[in-house]
C-alpha cells in the first residue's frame, strides 16, 4: 500500500490552503493582534512584558489554531470530500494524518517562524528564545492533534464553534502549563528540560491517540 | 464471472430503529444492480453502506474489488480547476483515463481549467462521473446518477455504465429513470416500506 | 451457579422495561441511605469533632468538600467505564447511565468549587485562588460542560451518546496528566493529609465524619444515577409500548393503594 493517496491528500490541502491565502494567514494576523494589543492594554514596561512573554505567545499560537480549527473538517463534509475518505482501501488514519500535517504546516509553522519577531516585542530573554521555538515546535503539533478531535467531535452539531472552544480548553491546560513552564524557566536561567519532557510526552500521547479517536468521530459523524 | 462485492444479514439503525430488514445480495461482474423505491426509503443509506462509509450494525460485507462511489454531493473541491480535481482523484488508485479523454467522455471537454465552483449542478455531476473514469474500479455505486442531468447527460450516463460493465460491475439507486443497457444484466432489488416501519427488498 | 444468576441479570438489566423496574425499586433505598448517613456525618462534624487548633471552625467545610471532590473525580471513573462499555458492545443502557453521569458529576463539581471558596476566604483571604486542587476542579467542570453540551447538540441520542462518549476517553486520559501538571504548576494547597493506605497525618478523631460522608456521597450518586438513567429512559422511550403499559400499571397501583 503506497502512500501516494495520502500524500495527495497533503499537497490538495496545501494548493487549497494557497488559492486562499488570505484566510489561512488569518491566524498570522491574529497572533500579531494579540501582541501589538496586550502591551497596548497592560502598559510597555519591559519586566512585566517579559515575564508575561512566554503565557502570551503561547495563548496566541492557541487562539490562532483555534481559527483554522472550524474549517479543517467541516468543508469536506460539505462538498461530500469527506465521505470520499471512507471509500476504497485507504485507511482513514492515513488521510486524517496527512490533513493535520497540512494543517500543521499552515498554522503552526507561520507562528514558529515569526515567534522571534514577537519574542523580540515583548522583550523576552534572549537566552529564553530558543528554548520558546523548541517548546512551539514541540506543542504546535499536539495543538493540532488535540483540536483536530475537537473539530472531529463537533463536525456536525449546532453551534458548533462554541462547542470547540468549550471541548478544547480542558484538553489543551497541560500543553500550555509544560511549554511556557519551559520558557519562563529558560528565561529565569534554570534548566527547562523537565518541561521540555514532559511536553514532548504530552505531544506523544496526542499522536498515538488523538488520530484514532478523530477516525472514529469523522465516522460517526458523517451518519 | 467474478464476484465483486457481497453482503449479508446488512443491517443498519437510525435514531435507534432498524432501517431495513436484514438485506443480503451478490455482484457479479457485467451485472447491474438497481435499487428503486419511493423517497426516503434509504437507498442512498444501502449505496454508503456498501461504500464503507456507514458501519453496519451487524452482518458481513466484503470487498473483492476496487470500488468508488459517487453520492449526492459531487465530492469535488469548489478551488481547484476541473483538471486539478480528477488529478487529485487519479492519484488514489490505478490510472485509467487521462484527464483530458475522461473530461470529453463527459462532456466538459475544454473545462479544463475552469474551477469547479464556477460549473452548473448538472456539470458538477458530470465532473462526479469523470472521477470514476480516471480511476480504474471494478465496482461502480452510484446514487441518483440522473439528477440534474438532461437527456444527453443520461444517455451519457448509459454509454459508461455499459462500458463499465464490460469489465466490472454497478450498483446505482435511482427513482425514476432506469438504465437503458442490455436489460439481461439488470437485477433490480425494489425496496419498499415494510409494515413495521423498517423497508423490505 | 451464581455465576450463571449474575450473567442472566446483567443480561436483563439491558432491557428497558426491567432496568425502569430496578431502579424504582432500588433509588429510595438509595436516597433514605444518603440521607441517613448525610445527617449523620453533618452531626458528627458539626457537633462532635474538635476544631482545627488553626483554623478553628471554619475548617468544618472540609467534610463538605472532600468527599465531593473525590466523588466527583470518582464519578469521572464510573462514567469512563460505562462509555467503554458502550463504545465497544453499544449497549444502549450503558450509553444513557454515561450520559447521566456528566450532570450528576458537574453538580458535585461545582458543589466542591463553591466550599472550596467559601473555605478560601477565612483561610487564605480570597475567594479564588490558583492552586492545584481548585485549578484542577474547575477544568473538571469544564471537561463535564463540555460531554454535557455535546450530547445535548445530538437529536439522534445513541449517536451522541456515543460521540460524546469519546470525548469521555478523551478527558480520562486527559485527567491525570491536568491533574499532575496543575499539581506541578501549584503547590499552594494542602498537601495530601488522607492516604488511601497508611497512616494519615489527621488527627484520627476528625476522620469518622469523613467516612461517613464518603459514604453519603456514595450512595447519593448511585440514586441519582438510577433515577436520572430512568427518567431518560423514559423520555426517549415514551412513544413505546413499554412506557404506556407501565404508566397505566403504575396508575392501577396508585389508585388500589388509596382505594
Amino acid at each position: 500500500m503506497s502512500a501516494q493517496p495520502y500524500r495527495a491528500l497533503f499537497r490538495r490541502d496545501l494548493k487549497l490552503a494557497m488559492r486562499r491565502l488570505g484566510e489561512s494567514l488569518l491566524p498570522l494576523f491574529f497572533l500579531f493582534t494579540v501582541i501589538v494589543l496586550i502591551p497596548l492594554g497592560v502598559g510597555p514596561g519591559p519586566s512585566l512584558l517579559a515575564r508575561m512573554a512566554p503565557g502570551m505567545i503561547w495563548v496566541a499560537a492557541l487562539l490562532s489554531s483555534l481559527l483554522a480549527l472550524e474549517h479543517l473538517f467541516r468543508p469536506d463534509l460539505e462538498d461530500g470530500t469527506l465521505e470520499q475518505w471512507f471509500v476504497g482501501e485507504t485507511t482513514v488514519l492515513g488521510r486524517v494524518w496527512a490533513r493535520l500535517a497540512s494543517h500543521w504546516l499552515i498554522t503552526g509553522l507561520p507562528v514558529i517562524v515569526f515567534s522571534p519577531l514577537a519574542a523580540e516585542m515583548l522583550h523576552l530573554p534572549h537566552r529564553a528564545l530558543g528554548v520558546m521555538i523548541l517548546s512551539l515546535l514541540i506543542g504546535t503539533p499536539a495543538l493540532s492533534l488535540v483540536g483536530g478531535l475537537a473539530a472531529a467531535l463537533t463536525l456536525s452539531t449546532r453551534g458548533a464553534s462554541v462547542l470547540l472552544s468549550i471541548l478544547i480548553f480542558p484538553l489543551i491546560v497541560p500543553l500550555v502549563i509544560f511549554a511556557t513552564g519551559a520558557v519562563s524557566m529558560a528565561a529565569d536561567g534554570m534548566n527547562p528540560y523537565a518541561h521540555l519532557g514532559l511536553l514532548g510526552a504530552f505531544t506523544i500521547l496526542a499522536m498515538t491517540l488523538a488520530p484514532f479517536g478523530i477516525a472514529a468521530a469523522l465516522r460517526m459523524n458523517l451518519e | 464471472m467474478t464476484l465483486l462485492l457481497e453482503t449479508e444479514g446488512l443491517e443498519f439503525h437510525r435514531y435507534g430503529a432498524p432501517v431495513f430488514r436484514p438485506l443480503g445480495l451478490r455482484l457479479e461482474t457485467g451485472r447491474a444492480i438497481v435499487l428503486t423505491g419511493p423517497n426516503g426509503v434509504c437507498k442512498t443509506t444501502l449505496l454508503r453502506l456498501l461504500a464503507g462509509i456507514l458501519k453496519p450494525v451487524s452482518g458481513t460485507l466484503v470487498h473483492h474489488a476496487a470500488h468508488a462511489f459517487v453520492g449526492h454531493l459531487p465530492a469535488v473541491k469548489g478551488d481547484l480547476s476541473c483538471r486539478e480535481n480528477l488529478e487529485y482523484e487519479q492519484r488514489l488508485g490505478l490510472p485509467d483515463l487521462a484527464l483530458a479523454e475522461a473530461l470529453a467522455e463527459v462532456g466538459l471537454a475544454g473545462l479544463g481549467s475552469r474551477p469547479a465552483r464556477a460549473l452548473s449542478a448538472g456539470q458538477k455531476r458530470r465532473l462526479g462521473m469523470a472521477r470514476l473514469l480516471v480511476r480504474r474500479s471494478g465496482c461502480w455505486l452510484l446514487d441518483e446518477p440522473y439528477a440534474s442531468l438532461d437527456d444527453a447527460g443520461c444517455r451519457r450516463v448509459d454509454e459508461l455504465i455499459a462500458r463499465q460493465l464490460e469489465q466490472g460491475g454497478v450498483i446505482l439507486a435511482t427513482h425514476q429513470r432506469h438504465p437503458h443497457i442490455d436489460p439481461h444484466r439488470i437485477e433490480q432489488i425494489a425496496l419498499e416500506f415494510g409494515q413495521e416501519g423498517g423497508v423490505q427488498a | 451457579m451464581i455465576w450463571n444468576k449474575l450473567k442472566l441479570w446483567f443480561h436483563m438489566l439491558g432491557s428497558a422495561p426491567y432496568f425502569y423496574r430496578f431502579a424504582r425499586a432500588v433509588a429510595p433505598w438509595l436516597w433514605a441511605g444518603f440521607a441517613v448517613t448525610a445527617v449523620y456525618a453533618t452531626y458528627l462534624a458539626l457537633y462532635v469533632v474538635p476544631g482545627d487548633y488553626q483554623q478553628g471552625d471554619s475548617m468544618r467545610i472540609l467534610y463538605i468538600h472532600v468527599p465531593v471532590a473525590w466523588q466527583a473525580m470518582f464519578g469521572y471513573a464510573v462514567m469512563t467505564l460505562l462509555a467503554i462499555i458502550a463504545l465497544i458492545w453499544r449497549i444502549r443502557l450503558t450509553e444513557i447511565m454515561a450520559m447521566s453521569c456528566a450532570p450528576i458529576g458537574a453538580a458535585l463539581t461545582l458543589i466542591c468549587l463553591a466550599t472550596g471558596s467559601i473555605w478560601g476566604k477565612p483561610m487564605w483571604g480570597t475567594w479564588w485562588e490558583w492552586d492545584a486542587r481548585l485549578t484542577s476542579m474547575l477544568v473538571l467542570l469544564f471537561i463535564y460542560i463540555g460531554i454535557m453540551g455535546l450530547y445535548a447538540a445530538y437529536d439522534d441520542k445513541r449517536k451522541g451518546a456515543r460521540v460524546a462518549a469519546i470525548l469521555v476517553l478523551a478527558g480520562a486520559v486527559n485527567l491525570p496528566i491536568i491533574h499532575f501538571s496543575v499539581e506541578w504548576w501549584n503547590t499552594l494547597h494542602q498537601g495530601q493529609t488522607i492516604r488511601l493506605m497508611g497512616e494519615s497525618s489527621m488527627d484520627p478523631a476528625m476522620i469518622p465524619p469523613l467516612i461517613w460522608m464518603v459514604i453519603a456521597t456514595k450512595l447519593f450518586f448511585g440514586a441519582a444515577l438510577l433515577d436520572r438513567s430512568r427518567n431518560e429512559l423514559l423520555e426517549q422511550d415514551r412513544s413505546k409500548k413499554w412506557v404506556e403499559m407501565e404508566c397505566t400499571n403504575q396508575e392501577l397501583n396508585d389508585v388500589e393503594s388509596t382505594a
